[in-house]
């Protein structure tokens, strides 16, 4: 039990801290720092539930999106801020950066055809937390948008 | 002061907008939004913008005078794009007048507080080493990933300031990256030597752009999407040939 929570705790306070570095390096205003920190926490934890739950890798990225975008929504309407400030630091830990790594490393040594099957998982993952987003932002839209 | 003159200045405040805004890595849907925006709260009744990664056009519709501007840099800069709405706002709210309006987004443009460099190399350090574990890396590596991180985004950000050769500070940063992964590896200093480069190259894959790039094309800016995904997929190509290398050589 108190392993779990130290695991719980441990992924949201590293995808927090993650973020908000990436938030620096991307100058966001200082205003949104931790804003850009709780939702790029949200959207992984939603995430790494997901996936100790074994449901693949293309469900969790389009529903941790999903979460990103809502939240990023909600502290955007808050904060009057656009939107795009808070998803793309949180959008960090998701993006399949490992994955393209591996796409890449593959190719170089000549295994193409697990090169090519990682480059689709990269263009699948990105696909899934596209549609993440136009799903929030169809849910945003029924509610009055007030120029954010 | 003449119709024409009005109708001049109004463009070139629109366009500027806009330029920053793309500059900076906005959406193009807002980018086009603000700019309109502008226009209509300036008394103009109608406007059409075309808007691309690499130019910039807009029409104001009782004059008919047009303008046109180049996009010549594309970073990531998310204070600026908030300081145009902003300022885009208080135009709205009537706070500010259009000569004003000019004046801010041109003294933006010019000078907005970057975070301190030491600070960034930390934060990069910090980004490194958090994704490394989350990631599921292990903990003896949490340190040389931290350091390796930060020294490629050193060099990442050195080489972008002296060097003006696209692609080429992306591709130093990495194959200093893998350089130093193997050699922290060799020295027993690090256990998975793919973990401590997936860690230390998260600060500067373009993993946004190309989601960014996806969301584009969805949403019907055909051009924006496919000129993003490319700069994308160039910027990842230069990582991995510069961690290719290692793998190669070594």
């Amino acid at each position: 039990m108190i392993t779990l929570f130290g695991k719980v705790l441990l992924q949201l306070v590293f995808s927090y801290i993650a973020t908000v570095a990436f938030g620096i390096c991307t100058n966001v205003p200082h205003r949104a720092l931790n804003a850009c920190g709780l939702t790029g926490a949200a959207g992984w934890f939603v995430y790494w539930l997901l996936v100790q739950l074994d449901l693949g890798h293309m469900l969790p990225n389009l529903i941790g999106a999903f979460v990103i975008a809502s939240v990023s929504l909600f502290f955007a309407r808050m904060k009057k801020i656009p939107v795009i400030i808070f998803n793309i630091p949180s959008l960090v830990p998701l993006v399949p950066g490992g994955v393209a790594y591996r796409c890449v490393r593959a190719l170089v040594l000549g295994n193409y055809t697990q090169g090519i099957g990682f480059a689709i998982q990269v263009m699948m993952i990105s696909g899934a937390i596209a549609v993440g987003f136009m799903l929030a932002q169809f849910v945003g839209l029924r509610r009055p948008a007030k120029n954010s | 002061m003449s119709e024409q003159q009005q109708s001049s200045e109004l463009l070139d405040t629109c366009l500027m907008a806009g330029r920053i805004m793309i500059e900076s890595g906005s959406e193009m849907y807002r980018v086009e939004d603000t700019m309109n925006r502008i226009a209509q709260n300036a008394g103009e009744k109608q406007s059409i913008t075309f808007t691309t990664p690499t130019g910039i056009f807009m029409e104001l519709g009782d004059s008919g005078a047009v303008q046109i501007r180049q996009i010549t840099s594309r970073t990531i800069n998310l204070e600026k794009v908030e300081h145009v709405n902003a300022l885009s706002r208080e135009f709205a709210a009537q706070t500010i007048n259009l000569g004003q309006l000019h004046q801010r987004l041109a003294s933006l443009d010019r000078d907005v507080p970057f975070f301190p460099v030491w600070l960034q190399i930390i934060a990069a350090a910090l980004v490194s080493c958090t994704l490394m574990i989350i990631y599921g890396g292990y903990w003896q590596d949490f340190i040389s990933t931290a350091v390796i991180g930060a020294t490629g985004y050193a060099v990442f950000y050195w080489v972008r300031d002296r060097l003006n050769i696209s692609y080429l500070n992306e591709f130093l940063a990495a194959f200093t990256i893998g350089l130093l992964a193997l050699i922290a590896v060799r020295l027993h200093l690090g256990r998975s030597i793919d973990m401590i480069i997936i860690g230390g190259v998260m600060p500067l894959v373009p993993g946004v752009p190309i989601t960014n790039a996806v969301r584009d094309v969805l949403a019907g800016h055909l051009l924006s999407g496919i000129a993003r995904g490319m700069d994308a997929i160039f910027s990842v190509s230069a990582i991995g040939v510069g961690i290719a290398l290692i793998f190669r050589f070594f």
